[in-house]
């Protein structure tokens, strides 16, 4: 397992540190832990998986670090920087983030490339960069000549792309991925992990990716992070050893399968 | 087991021949059918609905102070359009109604986006919002001619009053059903509070709003020519009263067809609108 004490020596900062993080609900009962004093470190360019049954606070926990919703208590700091002042969110530090949705949440009204270039509009950048740029994204997510459809016009797994292309336009250090994959079915769910794969390995992006899908967890992860319910807290933290470029055949390894098997028990004992 | 279902995992896929689609299925493509079909069929109803109307008049000896011959309205149709008097009173029909109409468009999206956003001030101003609707607005209308006088500062507000409601009542719900994730997206990009409603809030209510223009606008025209009925000495509303009071009901009719027209033209004009400002709502068909 790498410890912060191992991330030191190896001269790096966290790109995401979580120090106490927690989060508590108001509700009209009792309030709700959704999430206990969390500890995780993240390093630069590590693949994250937050794994876990529903209710174990890993979404929670994402739209912390995202920027969405304030922690009750605790220190969130990305890229050295707190992210949150008490209820305050500070935006130099959300400049390093983007998100990605389990619904591409693409704007029905702009075209794909307005879409992906939208975050460059709010910044300010002029129509023919912010193009330019759009189409070197298509590019990559492997949309090439969609630039000027409508996002209705497109199937589910290209506006999922085209939502990642958005997150990755204005360059941040880290992408958070909230099931991102988890609408789309099983054939291009598989597509879609590989071409992930190649654009953080392109890119050098550290990405933290929630999901509930184990087989999706062991096949991207550099290391999972395992989560249980009532309330949410880190159960276990799993390396996933499997040499990189990762193919769809490492499913059949053996390493693979025993990971894959372990996570299974252990989330029939904790759900 | 062959080399070859060992190399693909035992699956030993099947070669189709290459299929042309039968001929009924090519001849389906749309545009024939949807596209031309409504330009015949719309005329014919029209035509048959005109001559049955001629068949009528001629065969039941109607008198033409009741029901005038489609014939002679026609006349009186085409001496309209060449009349400058007959343009001078559609001209303040229309000034009346577009003024009513952008006054509605500036109250009823401008208090119709504060109140979708404003919690209290929904809570506070909704009573009073319902009561200028329960009440008859065309009931208001002497009300108004009193207060405002004959001119047409009266029938602006009259089609004002009415084209408003619906204006304010879609775009409440236009902002109120803005997606929360589109919300996450904007909030995760540090976008401005100008910035959320000038990029989500306005365009994703925009087809809402359209919608309540749509009917707003033919209200307004409602509005402004039961204004012209009640007062006042210029309105197409106006020209109609004279009309009928002379007993001059071929006329009386043309005017009712050049209304319709203006009403027909108001009322595409926004679904031209709809087309320009939100081509890629479901609601226009390409």
């Amino acid at each position: 397992m790498t410890t912060p004490a191992q991330l030191a020596d190896d001269g790096l900062a966290p790109a995401i540190s979580l120090a106490g993080i927690e989060k508590w609900y108001g509700t009209r009962d009792a309030p709700v832990h959704a999430l206990a004093a969390t500890d995780l470190e993240v390093a630069e360019r590590e693949f994250v998986v937050l794994l876990g049954p529903s209710g174990c606070g890993k979404t929670t926990m994402l739209r912390m670090i995202g920027g969405l919703i304030a922690p009750t208590g605790g220190t969130l700091t990305v890229e050295g920087q707190r992210l949150w002042d008490g209820e305050n969110r500070r935006s130099e530090a959300v400049s390093e983030l983007g998100m990605v949705f389990q619904d591409a949440n693409l704007f029905p009204w702009l075209s794909i490339e307005d879409n992906i270039a939208l975050p460059l509009e709010l910044k300010g950048m002029d129509k023919a960069r912010r193009r330019a740029r759009a189409h070197e994204l298509c590019q990559l997510v492997g949309i090439k000549g969609f630039e000027k459809r409508w996002p209705r016009e497109l199937s589910g797994g290209m506006r999922q792309r085209a939502a990642i292309a958005r997150a990755l336009s204005y360059d941040p250090k880290i992408l958070l991925m909230d099931e991102p994959f988890g609408a789309l079915d099983a054939m291009t769910r598989d597509a879609m992990n590989l071409e992930l794969q190649r654009i953080w390995m392109d890119t050098g992006k550290t990405i933290i990716l929630v999901t509930h899908s184990i087989s999706e967890a062991v096949f991207l992860a550099d290391r999972i992070v395992l989560l249980s319910p009532r309330p949410g807290k880190i159960d276990t933290i799993v390396e996933v050893p499997i040499p990189r470029p990762r193919r769809s055949e490492v499913q059949a390894s053996e390493t693979f399968q025993s990971i894959a098997l372990a996570l299974r028990q252990r989330l029939a004992e904790i759900s | 087991m062959t080399d070859a279902s060992m190399t693909n995992g035992g699956l030993n896929p099947r070669t189709a021949p290459v299929a042309t689609p039968p001929a009924s299925v090519l001849a389906r493509k749309r545009g024939l059918r949807e596209g031309l079909l409504p330009w015949v069929t719309t005329p014919l109803l029209l035509f048959v609905l005109v001559g049955g109307w001629h068949l009528y008049v001629r065969n039941s000896g109607i008198s033409p102070f009741i029901l005038p011959a489609p014939g002679d309205v026609w006349t009186e149709w085409r001496y309209l359009m060449v009349n400058p008097r007959g343009w001078n009173h559609t001209y303040w029909t229309l000034y009346a109604t577009l003024a009513g109409f952008f006054w509605a468009i500036v109250i009823g999206v401008g208090l119709g986006v504060l109140i979708a956003r404003i919690r209290w001030l929904e809570l506070t101003l909704n009573p009073f919002i319902v009561a200028t609707q329960v009440i008859p607005k065309v009931a208001l209308v002497p009300l108004f001619v009193v207060w405002f006088g004959f001119g047409v500062t009266s029938k602006v507000i009259v089609a004002a009053v009415l084209a408003f409601f619906p204006i304010l009542t879609n775009t409440v719900l236009g902002v109120k059903s803005i997606d929360e994730g589109h919300r996450d997206v904007m909030t995760s990009l540090n976008a401005t509070r100008w910035q959320i409603f000038r990029r989500l809030e306005l365009p994703s209510a925009l087809p809402y709003i359209i919608t309540g223009l749509e009917v707003g606008i033919v209200l307004a025209i409602i509005g402004a020519i039961v204004g012209e009925y009640l007062g006042g000495n210029l309105g197409l509303g106006r020209m109609l009263i004279e009309r009928m009071n002379a007993f001059e009901m071929d006329e009386m009719f043309a005017i009712l067809i050049h209304m319709s027209m203006l009403g027909f033209l108001l009322y595409f004009s926004i679904g031209v609108l709809r087309r320009l400002l939100i081509p890629w709502h479901g609601s226009v068909r390409h």
